[in-house]
């Protein structure tokens, strides 16, 4: 066992801490239970937590969610705070894809409109959908194009027709973030976004038809516009290429000037930057385009799927009725304000595989929301289904308004190819009643179920922290991944 | 002697790589991260592009090699099959590399490499072998 781990301390039922030692600025937070502290074993993410801690500026506590597990630098499941005056800003801190998020879409549809239906649905989006490695989309954007897209997101979708206004109203920031300037992107991420706006991607993207098989409030999920036996789907992607090459263009020019932060680090792929340095600032503009690229690119994914929805099924829009249910990202790094010592402090909120949940009452939710709290959207593994929480006041004074983002790894990608050797994995997800097509050749073996965490599990502990609270299940129907 | 060799990583690929000298070292980790994402027996080397990289010492040399190598498939498409490397000290590189534009009808995708980590890079330098291991984000 890691020093680290031995060193762990039980705060209650479902905190960790990482005591402050050595060279940390704060303690660790680590949200999690017995079972899975255990499961963790040999995994080095506790350490990353710590390593976090390092970091200047740093405020409270370097939190984790209980589905973190390795990452660069910072864990997957990483949630810290910094002050933006003497506050860093990491890209490590954010990832590469940049804004990978969820948008959860409802319909008019029950189970018993479609059960019959669900493979001709499924082949549809496969085809309609483009999907898979290096994947290009339907459109090559133009310069121009592609410079209205970094700075406005969702609203460029919508103004060229993919979607409605009203689709904006329940995306996180409107599916538009403040600040981005295309002159701090490089040319080579410009290049890579050009033909793939519209794309699924590959890895653990998916898009997934789903029914709503449990509601746990019926407040929020009367609000959230949700019912049993309701037909739903989960689009989760990001910002393809697009993204990538910013965090990569920016980690790398990070990686050169470490010197100047005249701090030692504890782990190169920390690499950072003051918030107030000329370069923090820049990278912040270029991650801002990266997450709005994202939400034009889920915003295209939705309109797609509704009109292959529409075509499949012979119905109108207004018959299947396909809201916006939320749009949220779990890759991000943001400028929030929190009460810090009594006092509302703006800070910089990271969030590495870890989802915004904000309370009932904030600003930042659309009205029709304002009373049961933001509603966030925790995709399962492949062909699991998924979880809507809704966001607490305890998330907002404890986590800096955030949660788990999913389940989370547990076998490293080569283990997960090697337990599925022989197998028929679209075979088993059948004889389950879910039926998936993949593009990747290893995707489906990469991407078995018992590579991850039991998501049940992570969704019980924040539910049971209560930095979120549990108000829809939904099981996996048919699933398309790239 | 093999010219790499995977390593495991939660959620990730880790590949250590291995050289008589400096020059094969960097080739043959060219090599590991195109083995790994196609089957090379199907590529040709009818492209040819130059490659030059710049870093603080043998790791961060290594690291933003492989980012430059990795570029030409994600931003350009091409699948490289041959590598050489010309010019070579611990802050920077001189290359050539070959091979053609993926084509979707005779290539395949055994795995995607969507990024090459600064994480636990390393290259060391014994008598008559050089060894490095670096992370691939995939």
């Amino acid at each position: 066992m890691s020093e680290i781990m031995s060193g762990l301390k039980k705060m209650d039922d479902c905190r960790w801490m990482i005591p402050q030692t050595g060279g940390m600025r704060v303690p660790g937070i680590i949200y999690s239970s017995e079972r899975l502290i255990k499961e963790m074993g040999a995994d080095e993410s506790p350490k990353q937590v710590a390593n976090v801690a390092h970091l200047p500026g740093i405020v409270q506590y370097s939190l984790a969610m209980p589905d973190m597990h390795w990452g660069y630098g910072f864990p997957i499941g990483g949630v810290a705070a910094f002050n933006l005056a003497d506050g860093i800003i990491s890209p490590g801190g954010v990832g590469y894809d940049i804004n990978c998020g969820c948008r959860l879409v409802t319909t008019r549809l029950a189970y018993e409109d479609v059960r019959e239906r669900v493979r001709d649905l499924i082949g549809a989006l496969f085809r309609d959908i483009p999907s898979g490695v290096g994947s290009k989309g339907a459109l090559k954007l133009s310069p121009k194009d592609e410079r209205k897209v970094l700075i406005e997101g969702s609203k460029w979708a919508v103004d060229n027709g993919y979607g409605t206004d009203e689709d904006l109203d329940t995306t996180e920031d409107r599916g538009k973030m403040a600040g981005a300037d295309p002159e701090a992107v490089s040319a080579r991420a410009i290049e890579r976004g050009r033909e793939q706006l519209g794309t699924l991607g590959s890895g653990n993207h998916f898009l997934e038809i789903e029914v709503v098989e449990k509601i746990f409030d019926t407040t929020a999920a009367s609000a959230f516009g949700l019912e049993e036996g309701q037909i739903a789907v989960l689009i989760h992607s990001g910002s393809r290429g697009l993204g990538y090459q910013v965090c990569d263009d920016y980690l790398a020019r990070m990686v050169k000037h470490i010197g100047d932060l005249n701090i030692p680090l504890p782990d190169r792929q920390l690499a950072c930057a003051y918030l107030e340095s000329p370069r923090g600032k820049e990278y912040l503009a270029a991650m801002a385009c990266a997450a709005n690229y994202a939400w034009a690119n889920r915003q295209m994914l939705m309109h797609w799927t509704r009109e292959t929805f529409e075509r499949t099924l012979k119905k109108g829009p207004r018959d299947l009725g396909m809201r916006l249910l939320y749009d949220v990202c779990h890759n991000i790094a943001k400028i929030e304000t929190f009460t810090i010592d009594g006092k509302e402090t703006p800070l910089c909120v990271h969030r590495k595989g870890a989802t915004r949940a904000f309370p009932s009452g904030h600003p930042a939710l659309p009205a029709r929301y304002s009373k049961v709290g933001q509603p966030v959207l925790i995709p399962g593994d492949m062909g699991t289904g998924s979880y809507v929480l809704a966001g607490t006041d305890k998330a907002f004074a404890e986590t800096f308004g955030s949660t788990c983002h999913g389940a989370g790894r547990l076998m490293s990608r080569t283990q997960a190819t090697k337990a599925s050797r022989g197998r028929a994995i679209a075979r088993e997800m059948a004889d389950r009643g879910i039926i998936i097509m993949a593009s990747g050749k290893g995707t489906l073996q990469e991407e078995i179920p018992e590579a991850y965490k039991n998501l049940d599990q992570v969704v019980d502990v924040v539910h049971k922290a209560g930095i979120s609270k549990k108000v829809a299940k939904l099981r996996a129907l048919g699933c398309i991944k790239g | 002697m093999d010219r790499y060799r995977v390593f495991d990583h939660t959620a990730d690929l880790g590949v250590e790589i291995y050289g008589k000298t400096a020059k094969e070292l960097f080739a043959n980790a060219a090599f590991a991260l195109f083995d790994i994402i196609t089957d090379l027996n199907r590529v040709r080397a009818i492209e040819e592009k130059m490659i030059t990289a710049e870093g603080e010492g043998w790791d961060d040399l290594l690291v933003n090699y492989l980012r430059e190598v990795l570029y030409l498939f994600n931003g350009e498409g091409l699948l490289l099959k041959e590598y050489s490397i010309m010019e070579i000290d611990p802050r920077h590189l001189e290359g050539k590399v070959s091979g053609e534009v993926f084509d979707p009808s005779r290539h395949t995708i055994n795995t995607e490499i969507k990024a090459v980590t600064y994480h636990q890079a390393t290259v060391r330098e014994a008598p008559d072998m050089w060894m490095g291991r670096v992370i691939f984000d995939v």
